[in-house]
């Protein structure tokens, strides 16, 4: 082989490598950087340490985004296993029927967070939208979804839950699918009733699928942003601001970057902390099925 | 598993599948009345007369249009961008030897745990220092930033049996060509999985659009459409809006019905990856 081979594969994860250090890890490093920095947007500043930091851990306007966001979290990633695993395990059937629900629950996810939040404004809108008129239409006042510091979190979540249930009932339809048959005709040669089979072999074969589920959607709802953003603006009084939405609004509206930087950062370990968790998990369960 | 659900399970599966309907249909019919009946009541969707003047309202509309073009180029553009670098980064990674190939690969590996949140501000910093804002190399770069499209080619290129490189290299075939006429052929099917997963992201990506477009010239359709639901009071009318949201909705929806199969593969890889 010539001495010049050995560097033709570099050619070729160049380009990528290059642009990934550049606009991957660069960022990244400077990142942190900043969050050590009083800054603004277009550079200048100087080194303030722990300041950003401090400052954030006692402000009463961080926490309530962090409770808000926790909170919001909890009332999507339950409900939605839940209801992801029950529609796979109805439409796991090779039925054009089953085929056509399973089209029809994925559709929404592929929609924008834009066009999610244009609709269900006008479904939750208390004097022009769909809830509204129902809840007219059986003489109940209508209920403002949006402007009720109590009700604009459950709407928040129930609107991403519509978003997102389709990706969810996919992983689970996968899992399912991996489930050897012998196991199902060997329950039924045990004369196992649909509720044993369900319990004993179906559930603990998707244990792996329910983790990775959850924990995928905690990551994803702890960045919960368009939602809060476009149907409430975070409001009333903050009540719907999430921590996405306090970093857009520090970094783009009030402008302090370093600030901004030192919310996202806490916001980036409690992410990664997800993400090792998760990993740790399934690890230790792959180990203990061998 | 096979036949058929049993009725309860029927009723709650369809009782479901309205739920998931309803929201949209009542954005349809909105979208079909004039903007003064509605004014009146919303209920008044429910009934006819129903117009097609929102959307005629829309295609007279040449900053709704734009903002659709401007979508089609930043999606296409990261499309292409992103099946070329993780292609040739898949070919490498997977078949040629190089120093420092295994730190490199777990380096990329790592970004597959990086979240947006973690570098998007010193990133618009950057772009700013570098004057790319409101342009569409700034709306583009930082989607072809994929590191789950690197691994994804990586493990196909790995699926293909090495034999066939092998046999053209002994027929004197350069590693460009073996790559580009004998492999890439093969990797179709992944290319297309991963090309309709990065179209759909970037079409519907809404976070760094809205931080680098502030020009409504460069909006891409998720941004323009977020205008106009801030700035709802100001304008137009209900059924101009949800003629909005329906005009921007079909145009993915059609690529969901054509590619449905590759959406779900590539979404579900990406999640389990």
């Amino acid at each position: 082989m010539r001495a010049g081979k050995r560097f033709d594969g570099l050619a070729f994860v160049a380009p990528f490598v290059l642009l990934y250090l550049f606009l991957l890890i660069y960022p990244l490093l400077r990142g942190i950087l900043i969050s050590f920095r009083r800054e603004d947007l277009f550079g200048g500043g100087h080194f303030v340490g722990l300041a950003n930091y401090a400052e954030l851990f006692g402000d009463p306007v961080f926490w309530q985004a962090v409770t808000n966001t926790l909170i919001v979290a909890l009332l999507i990633v339950p409900p939605l296993t839940i209801i992801a695993l029950l529609l796979a395990l109805a439409l796991n059937r090779a039925t054009r029927g089953a085929a056509i629900f399973r089209g029809l629950f994925f559709s929404s996810s592929v929609l924008s967070v834009t066009i999610v939040t244009l609709i269900w404004r006008f479904v939750l809108a208390p004097d022009s939208g769909l809830v509204g008129e129902g809840l007219k239409a059986v003489g109940h006042e209508p209920l403002p979804f949006l402007s009720d510091a109590h009700l604009v979190l459950p709407a928040l979540a129930m609107t991403t839950i519509w978003w997102s249930l389709g990706l969810p009932m996919m992983l689970f339809l996968a899992g399912l699918q991996q489930i050897p048959a012998d196991m199902y005709e060997a329950a039924a040669l045990d004369r196992a009733s649909r509720w044993t089979t369900l319990w004993r072999i179906t559930l603990p074969a998707l244990r792996r699928t329910v983790l990775l589920v959850v924990m995928l959607q905690t990551a994803a709802q702890l960045q919960l942003f368009g939602q809060s953003q476009l149907l409430t603006a975070g409001g009333p009084g903050g009540a719907s601001r999430t921590i996405v939405f306090f970093i857009y609004e520090t970094a783009f509206v009030r402008w302090q970057l370093g600030y901004a930087a030192a919310g996202a950062e806490t916001l980036f370990l409690m992410i990664l902390m997800v993400t090792l968790i998760q990993y740790w998990a399934i690890n230790r369960d792959r180990e203990e099925a061998r | 598993m096979n036949g058929r659900l049993s009725r309860p399970a029927l009723v709650a599966v369809s009782l479901g599948a309205a739920l998931m309907l309803a929201p949209l249909v009542w954005t349809l019919l909105l979208s079909l009345k004039s903007n003064e009946e509605l004014m009146q009541s919303s209920g008044t969707a429910f009934r006819a007369p129903w117009t097609l003047q929102n959307y005629a309202a829309i295609l007279g509309n040449s900053q709704v249009l734009h903002w659709l073009a401007n979508s089609l180029i930043v999606s296409l553009g990261t499309t292409a961008g992103v099946l070329i670098l993780c292609s040739l980064a898949g070919y490498g990674f997977a078949r040629l030897d190089f120093p420092m190939r295994r730190p490199l690969f777990v380096l990329v590996l790592l970004g597959l745990a990086i979240p947006e949140q973690a570098v998007i501000l010193p990133r618009h910093q950057l772009f700013a220092e570098l004057g790319l804002h409101n342009s569409y190399p700034g709306l583009i770069l930082p989607g072809l930033v994929a590191p789950f499209g690197v691994f994804f080619m990586t493990q196909y290129f790995r699926s293909i049996p090495v034999d066939l490189d092998e046999a053209a290299m002994l027929d004197g075939a350069s590693r460009w060509r073996i790559f580009w006429k004998i492999l890439m052929p093969l990797t179709i099917p992944a290319q297309s999985a991963l090309a309709v997963f990065t179209f759909l992201g970037s079409w519907n990506d809404y976070w760094w659009p809205l931080i680098s477009a502030t020009r409504s010239e460069r909006f891409t359709l998720t941004v323009g459409l977020a205008s106009s639901q801030m700035n709802y009071a100001q304008t137009s009318g209900l059924g101009y809006l949800m003629a909005q949201a329906v005009f921007a909705s079909v145009p993915i929806l059609i690529v969901y019905l054509i590619f449905q199969k590759q959406i779900v593969r590539a979404m579900s890889g990406a999640a389990v990856r």
